[in-house]
């Protein structure tokens, strides 16, 4: 009887010690916790492909294929973003109606900083993309806005970029509720399956990066948002990072969301954060 | 004898009738049918759109049945209809069950 009852009393503590242990991994689980989650992100990309070098993912699907990064790297000579990158220089440099230009509505002039946007912007209590500083930039300047999927926004973002080239991402996440509940917003819409298709983000670019789908190669999610905006071959132009969301939404044929909205701006500030580190290598082009 | 004969006519009847209701064509659908297929169609479709899980080709067929509809086709108005309600359900339980399910696609 005796040996019955502490058998009985060491299962019961055995089982208390296992609740103990495991409790605060669940609890852990639930919590945001953006480092965490950008280390989880990037390893698994590094453990995926140990062969490509930690800043190449930038490079997206140039990265997965020795072929095509010798392609792209021969157009590189002559870009096909040239022309809009030269636009995009000359609309940054003209002034507005009222004689202020670009550079008065951002840090260090608007040179150099592509790395440090979408940044939440805790006043307003949301995350805020360089295109949509952009807009704001023209309508506090009495401009019209530019749409967020044509050659205008492309141009002027592809010059910001280019003179961020080579500088890491550098996304903060402030300790605000409110911007973590943004970054977690980002990471579901990430993972979220849409469309009559049953894809999300990550059925294409966390599951088969490198691999076809019809006659073009994925690419990576890591780093996916540094080469923006891009050339693209089939789409005869550029593109926004707007575009690319809408583009992508329709592929999978999702009804696209409206330019800008909380979701693509929340999971552009994901995407990028989990970036942090990868330098900045827009404008870039892409099949 | 009497009893059987009986009991085999009517088996017959109702056989035969049983085979008349096969054959017979289908009513012709008319825009009452129409109207109600649609309607049913558009509140799924709207609850889908509500829940930003709205699927590209719902809206399509949605299209497509009042077209029809405009053009008289009532059969095929509301054959779409009830395509167009069947694929809004289809996106309402994605946007439903993906609600928790998003998670174990996560990287952890």
């Amino acid at each position: 009887m005796k040996a019955r009852t502490s058998i009985l009393l060491g299962s019961l503590s055995a089982a208390l010690v296992a609740l103990a242990l495991t409790s605060p991994r669940v609890v852990a689980a639930d919590k945001v916790d953006p480092v965490a989650d950008a280390r989880a992100f990037q390893n698994f990309f590094f453990q995926k492909f140990p062969d490509v070098k930690h800043e190449d993912f930038v490079n997206g699907p140039y990265s997965m294929n020795e072929d095509m990064k010798r392609q792209w790297q021969e157009k590189e000579e002559f870009p096909p973003y040239e022309f809009a990158l030269d636009a995009g220089k000359e609309m940054f440099a003209t002034p507005f109606k009222n004689g202020k230009t670009y550079a008065d509505c951002f840090p260090n002039g608007g040179v150099g900083i592509r790395q440090n946007y979408p940044y939440f912007d805790e006043k307003e209590g949301k995350v805020v993309t360089l295109e949509l500083a952009l807009n704001r930039c023209r309508e506090a300047n009495g401009e019209a806005p530019y749409s967020y999927v044509k050659d205008e926004m492309a141009s002027l973002t592809a010059y910001m970029a280019f003179t961020s080239r080579g500088k890491p991402m550098d996304i903060k996440i402030p300790d605000d509720p409110r911007a973590l509940a943004a970054f977690e917003n980002g990471k579901r819409y990430f993972y979220t399956r849409r469309g009559q298709m049953n894809f999300s983000c990550a059925s294409c670019h966390v599951q088969s990066p490198g691999e076809r789908i019809r006659a073009e190669i994925l690419a990576p999610a890591l780093g996916i948002l540094n080469a923006m905006p891009i050339y693209r071959s089939e789409w005869s132009g550029m593109g926004t990072t707007t575009r690319r969301f809408v583009t992508c939404n329709s592929q999978t044929r999702a009804v696209p969301l409206e330019p800008q909205a909380d979701e693509y701006r929340d999971v552009e500030y994901f995407l990028s954060y989990v970036a942090n580190g990868l330098p900045i290598s827009g404008p870039g082009a892409r099949p | 004898m009497k009893r059987s004969l009986a009991r085999a006519m009517v088996l017959a009847l109702l056989l035969a009738f049983s085979f008349a209701l096969d054959v017979a064509p289908a009513r012709a659908a008319n825009e009452a049918d129409y109207k109600t297929a649609y309607s049913a169609a558009e509140a799924a479709s709207k609850e889908a759109a509500s829940l930003r899980h709205q699927w590209t080709v719902t809206v399509s067929v949605l299209a497509a049945a009042k077209k029809a509809a405009d053009g008289g086709d009532f059969d095929r108005a509301v054959a779409a209809a009830r395509e167009a309600e069947a694929l809004a359900k289809a996106s309402i339980f994605q946007a439903t069950t993906e609600k928790e399910a998003w998670k174990a696609m996560e990287i952890r």
